[in-house]
C-alpha cells in the first residue's frame, strides 16, 4: 500500500476525537503561513509564517518543537537559514504560537511508514491516521521533528530569501536575476552592496509572502550537513536558561504535591494540625488524586506536605498490586498458545519441517523504567478573569491546551501556553498530568500564578513507565541455514493506554505500533503476536518506546541462533541482510571501526546489535568487562544512517545521549510494585550512568543523503542493551535474559 | 537575618536558618541558574561554591554558610567567560542543559584543586548525573577548561 496524504485527510475526517479536528495539508505549500502567523514586535517584519527579520539584522525564526536537548532548535533554524543564505550568528528562534501550521505531520505517520507492506503496515497505518485525526497537535517526539520540518521550512526561507530579493531589487533600482545573497547581505552579481537583511524591513513589508519558490539543490547546501554551532548553548553554559521551573513571576505561589502513593487512589481527607497553617503555607488543596500544599516558598509548601499534614487515602481496587505477580503472569501468557487475548498477529507462510532442524527457545524479560529527567515535573497556571496562561516544559502545547481548556471548563480559545526550554523531556512531558494539576490549582488561587513542581520521589513513582513487558522467542535452523522466527510479547500498551488516558476514548486494544516488530533478517517465516493485557500500572512514551525493549529481545535471540548453528554472530547478520544494503553498510560500518574478529585484551568480550526504528538504522558493538564483580561498558561503537544529515555534530550526540539513556536502564533502570506503589524513589534507588561507568564512544555517520531522512533522538537507544548482553555472553558464557542485566 | 556573600556582593538573607542554600538562592535571591534535580546530594545539579568548595546546594542549610562567600552559576565568569564555559562552549556539551551548571561549577572546583586532572580524577570528582548522556564531551571540555586555564595564567 502506497502511503499518500490525501489517504490521511480521509482518515483524519472518519475519526470522531474531540481534539483538534479538521485541520490537515493537502501539500506541504499549505504550511507557509501568512505575516499574521508569526507575530513581529517592533522592528520585525514576518515575511510568512515561519521567519522574520528585525532592523538589526536579526533572523528570527519560529521553533513550534520542543527544545529538550537533542539540538531541534539548530536544527530547524538551519533549514530556513540556509535557503535565505543568511549569516549564521544572525539567527535566533521563537517560541511558535499553537498555530496549524506548525503542527507535527510526521510524527503521526512516520512508523507506519516505516514498516514493510502487509498487514503490520495496514494495520499501523490505520492506527496512525485514527490518531492523525484526532490528534492533530503541535507535538515533539518519534524522533519527527526535523523529518517533518525539512519541506516546509526550507520553502519558507527560500521564499522569504525571494522577498527580500525583490525588495532590494526595488530599493537599488535593478533587476532581481543581478542580485545575489551571501551572508544576510544582498549585493549585485559584480560586488556591488545593496542592503542588508535589517535595511530591508520597511521595504519588505509592502510585499506579499511568496508561494512555491523552489528550493536549493543539495550540491548547494552551504549551512545543512554543516556542524553549526547549537543556538542555546550560550544560555545554557551562563546559568541565563529558563527552564520550567526557572519561571518566575509578580506574586507567584509555589505547589507541592503528594499523589495517592497507590496507583488509582484518591485522598479520602486530611487533617491540618492544630494551630491552623504556618506563615507561608496559604491552603491546602485537595484535587481527584492528590493533595496540593500552596505557598509562598516550595521548601515551605514541601515540608509541611512532608512533616506535619496528615493525609488519609483510600487506596481503592490496586492495594496488592506486585510487579513479580504481574511478571509471572505475563510469563504464563506468554506461554499460552491459541487464546483470544492474542490483538495482534502477523505470520507469513510456515515453512515445512526440515533435516537436521533444531528448535531454539528462550524467554527475556524487560522491567518498568521511569524517565527521570533532570528537571523534575512543573507547571506554572495563572487563571484569571476567565482566561489561562501556562508555562511548560513540555512536548505538546495543542495536548496541553485541550487539557487545560477541559479542566478549566473554558474554550481553548482562551487558553495560552508558553513552552520552556525542557529539562529532559524523553516522552515524559507529552503527558498533561501535570497541566491538570495546575489549572485545579491556579483556579483555587485566582488571579495568582502559582508554579507546581514534584519532589523527585514523586517524579519516580509517578512517571508513565516504560511497560513491562515478556517475551518468548522461537527459531528454527539447521548449521547451514535459519528458516523460521516467532516472538510472542506480553506488555501493556504505551499508546493504547495513552488514547485512553488523555483523550478519555476507551483504553485501546492496539500494542503499540513499534511493540512487535519484524526484523529486517531474511527469515523465510515469520510469525509474530502481541499480548497486551490492560492494568492500572500507569505506562507511557520512553525514548524509543518499543523498540527499547523488543531490540533487546530480537537482537540478543538472534546470538542465541547464532550459537545454535554455530556461526559468528556478524556472519549470521550478513547472511540474513543480504537483500538489505543499507542495513548491511551500517552493520558492516559498525563491525569494522570497532575491529570485529580482531583479536581483544584478555577479560573483554565483544558484542554486536542493529535495530531500524524512526527511519534510521543503527549497529553497536560493546566492548565489555568485568571488574570487582560488576559489568563494566569500556567501548561502543555506534554506526548510524539516518539519511541526509542536517548537523552531524548533532547526530553524533544524539547517537552517545541514547547509547547512554539505554545503557542506563542496561545497568540499573528497574521500576518495581509493591502493595501498589512503586517502591523506588529517587537516585540513590533508581540509579543511572554517571561518569565513571562511561564508555568511549566512536559514532560512525553512514552517509545516505538519497536514502528518506530518519530521525536521530530515539534510535540511538534500542541497540545498546542487546549489544552489552551479547558481549557478556563473549565474555563469561552467561547468557542474560533480563533486564537490567545482573551477574549472580 | 543571615548575612552571606553570593557571587561576591553581601546579603542579608531575611529567610529560615534552616532552610537549604539551594532554595534561598532559588527562592530568595531570584538566582535560578542553581538546579533542584533531586534533593537529597545524590546528582549535583545544584553544586555551588562555598569558601571556594565544591557543595550540593540542597542539603546545605542557609545558617551553615552564614557569613561565608558562595559563588553560584551566574557568578562563575565575572567580567568574562570562565575558562570552563569557555570549554563547555567550544565543545558543545550542554544538550538539554539542566544539569550543566552543576558540572561546570563541580568542574571549576576541581581545576582549583588539580589544575590538570586525569581521567580518573574527573570521574572521581565528577559524580553528577546528566540524563542527556553529555559525560564524554564533560571528559574532553574537562580538560579543555585545564589547558584554557593555563593558557590564561
Amino acid at each position: 500500500m502506497k502511503f499518500t496524504r490525501r489517504k490521511l485527510i480521509i482518515g483524519g475526517t472518519l475519526s470522531t476525537g474531540a481534539l483538534v479536528v479538521g485541520w490537515w495539508f493537502a501539500h506541504e505549500r499549505d504550511r507557509l503561513g501568512g505575516r499574521d502567523t508569526f507575530k513581529a514586535r517592533d522592528g520585525e517584519v514576518a515575511l510568512n509564517g515561519w521567519v522574520k527579520v528585525s532592523r538589526s539584522g536579526t533572523i528570527i525564526v519560529a521553533a513550534p518543537r520542543a527544545e529538550m536537548g537533542q539540538g531541534i532548535h539548530t536544527a530547524l533554524a538551519a533549514l530556513v537559514a540556509e535557503e535565505m543564505d543568511a549569516k549564521w550568528e544572525d539567527v535566533r528562534v521563537e517560541d511558535a504560537a499553537d498555530l496549524g501550521i506548525y503542527r507535527n505531520v510526521e510524527m503521526l505517520l512516520e512508523d507506519a511508514r516505516a514498516q514493510d507492506p502487509g498487514l503490520m503496515r495496514d494495520i499501523a497505518l490505520w492506527a496512525g491516521s485514527r490518531v492523525a485525526g484526532i490528534l492533530g497537535v503541535s507535538a515533539t517526539g518519534g524522533s519527527t521533528a526535523t523529518r517533518d520540518a525539512w519541506e516546509p521550512m526550507r520553502l519558507a526561507g527560500a521564499s522569504a530569501r525571494e522577498l527580500l530579493l525583490r525588495a532590494a531589487a526595488r530599493k537599488a533600482g535593478v533587476k532581481q536575476a543581478d542580485l545575489m545573497i551571501v551572508d544576510s547581505r544582498v549585493s549585485t552579481r559584480d560586488g556591488k552592496q545593496v542592503a542588508t537583511f535589517g535595511e530591508l524591513v520597511d521595504a519588505v513589508g509592502k510585499l506579499q509572502p511568496l508561494d512555491g519558490v523552489p528550493v536549493k539543490k543539495p550540491a548547494d547546501f552551504k549551512l545543512i550537513g554543516k556542524e553549526l554551532p547549537r543556538l542555546d548553548v550560550a544560555a545554557k553554559v551562563t546559568g541565563t536558561a529558563t527552564f520550567g521551573v526557572d519561571v518566575r513571576l509578580p506574586d507567584m505561589l509555589y505547589a507541592a504535591i503528594a499523589n495517592s502513593p497507590v496507583f488509582g487512589g484518591k485522598p479520602k481527607g486530611f487533617t491540618i494540625p492544630t494551630g491552623g497553617l504556618p506563615k507561608g503555607v496559604v491552603k491546602v488543596v485537595e484535587l481527584p488524586t492528590a493533595i496540593a500544599v500552596v505557598g509562598d516558598s516550595w521548601w515551605k509548601a514541601q515540608r509541611y506536605l512532608n512533616e506535619q499534614l496528615k493525609i488519609q487515602w483510600d487506596d481503592g481496587p490496586n492495594a496488592k498490586l506486585d510487579s513479580a505477580t504481574l511478571m509471572r503472569d505475563y510469563e504464563a501468557q506468554s506461554r499460552a498458545v491459541g487464546d483470544a487475548a492474542k490483538t495482534r498477529s502477523f505470520q507469513t507462510a510456515p515453512v515445512a519441517q526440515r533435516p537436521m532442524e533444531r528448535g531454539i527457545e528462550a524467554t527475556y524479560r524487560a522491567p518498568y523504567l521511569a524517565h527521570a529527567t533532570m528537571e523534575p515535573m512543573n507547571c506554572t497556571a495563572l487563571f484569571v478573569d476567565g482566561r489561562l496562561r501556562l508555562w511548560m516544559p513540555n512536548q505538546s502545547p495543542s495536548l496541553m491546551r485541550y487539557v487545560a481548556a477541559k479542566t478549566a471548563e473554558i474554550d481553548q480559545a482562551q487558553v495560552t501556553i508558553h513552552t520552556t526550554y525542557l529539562g529532559g523531556g524523553f516522552g515524559r512531558r507529552a503527558e498533561p498530568d501535570l497541566v491538570r494539576q495546575a489549572v485545579a490549582i491556579a483556579k483555587a488561587v485566582p488571579g495568582k500564578p502559582v508554579q507546581v513542581m514534584w519532589s523527585r520521589e514523586e517524579d519516580m513513582r509517578h512517571d508513565f513507565y516504560r511497560p513491562m513487558a515478556v517475551a518468548r522467542m522461537q527459531a528454527r535452523a539447521s548449521k547451514e541455514a535459519a528458516w523460521e522466527w516467532r516472538c510472542r510479547l506480553v506488555g501493556q500498551s504505551a499508546t493504547g493506554q495513552f488514547i485512553d488516558r488523555v483523550l478519555r476514548l476507551g483504553e485501546q486494544g492496539d500494542p503499540d505500533g513499534n511493540s512487535v516488530e519484524r526484523p529486517p533478517y531474511g527469515f523465510p517465516s515469520y510469525r509474530l503476536e502481541a499480548v497486551v493485557p490492560k492494568g492500572p500500572v500507569p505506562v507511557g512514551f520512553w525514548r524509543s518506546v518499543g523498540h527499547s525493549h523488543t531490540a533487546f529481545f530480537d537482537e540478543c535471540f538472534l546470538d542465541e541462533v547464532a550459537l545454535a548453528m554455530n556461526k559468528d554472530p556478524l556472519a549470521l547478520r550478513r547472511e540474513l541482510l543480504k537483500d538489505q544494503p543499507r542495513h548491511l553498510a551500517v552493520l558492516d560500518a559498525a563491525a569494522k571501526a570497532a575491529g570485529w574478529g580482531t583479536p581483544l585484551a584478555s577479560g573483554i568480550g565483544r558484542g554486536i546489535a542493529l535495530r531500524q526504528s524512526f527511519g534510521s538504522i543503527v549497529a553497536q558493538v560493546a566492548e565489555v568487562a568485568i571488574e570487582g564483580g560488576a559489568i563494566r561498558v569500556k567501548r561502543v561503537v555506534c554506526a548510524v544512517d539516518c539519511g541526509r544529515v542536517v548537523n552531524p555534530a548533532i547526530v553524533r550526540a544524539q547517537m552517545e545521549s541514547g547509547i547512554v539513556y539505554g545503557l542506563s536502564a542496561a545497568l540499573y533502570g528497574e521500576i518495581t510494585i509493591k502493595n501498589g506503589a512503586v517502591e523506588q524513589g529517587n537516585f540513590p534507588d533508581y540509579d543511572v550512568v554517571r561518569l565513571a561507568d562511561m564508555p568511549v564512544i566512536e559514532t560512525v555517520i553512514v552517509g545516505s543523503p538519497d536514502s528518506p531522512m530518519g530521525g536521530v533522538g530515539e534510535p540511538g537507544t534500542p541497540p545498546i542493551a542487546p549489544a552489552v548482553g551479547n558481549a557478556i555472553f563473549a565474555l563469561t558464557g552467561k547468557r542474560l535474559r533480563s533486564l537490567p542485566f545482573k551477574l549472580a | 537575618m543571615v548575612a552571606i556573600t553570593i557571587n561576591g556582593e553581601r546579603r542579608d538573607v531575611a529567610a529560615e536558618p534552616d532552610k537549604p542554600l539551594l532554595w534561598v538562592l532559588r527562592e530568595d535571591l531570584a538566582l535560578v541558574g542553581t538546579k533542584f534535580g533531586c534533593g537529597v546530594a545524590a546528582c549535583g545539579a545544584c553544586t555551588v561554591h562555598v569558601d571556594g568548595q565544591a557543595m550540593r546546594s540542597c542539603s546545605v542549610l542557609l545558617e551553615q554558610v552564614a557569613g561565608r562567600e558562595v559563588v553560584t552559576i551566574e557568578g562563575l565568569g565575572g567580567e568574562r567567560l570562565h575558562a570552563v564555559q569557555m570549554a563547555w562552549i567550544e565543545l558543545q556539551v550542554p544538550q538539554c542543559g539542566y544539569c550543566q551548571p552543576g558540572f561546570m561549577m563541580a568542574t571549576a572546583a576541581l581545576l582549583k584543586e588539580k589544575p590538570k586532572p586525569t581521567d580518573a580524577e574527573i570521574d572521581a570528582a565528577l559524580t553528577n548525573i546528566c540524563r542527556c548522556g553529555t559525560y564524554q564531551s564533560i571528559r574532553k571540555a574537562v580538560h579543555r577548561a585545564a589547558a584554557l586555564t593555563e593558557a590564561r595564567r
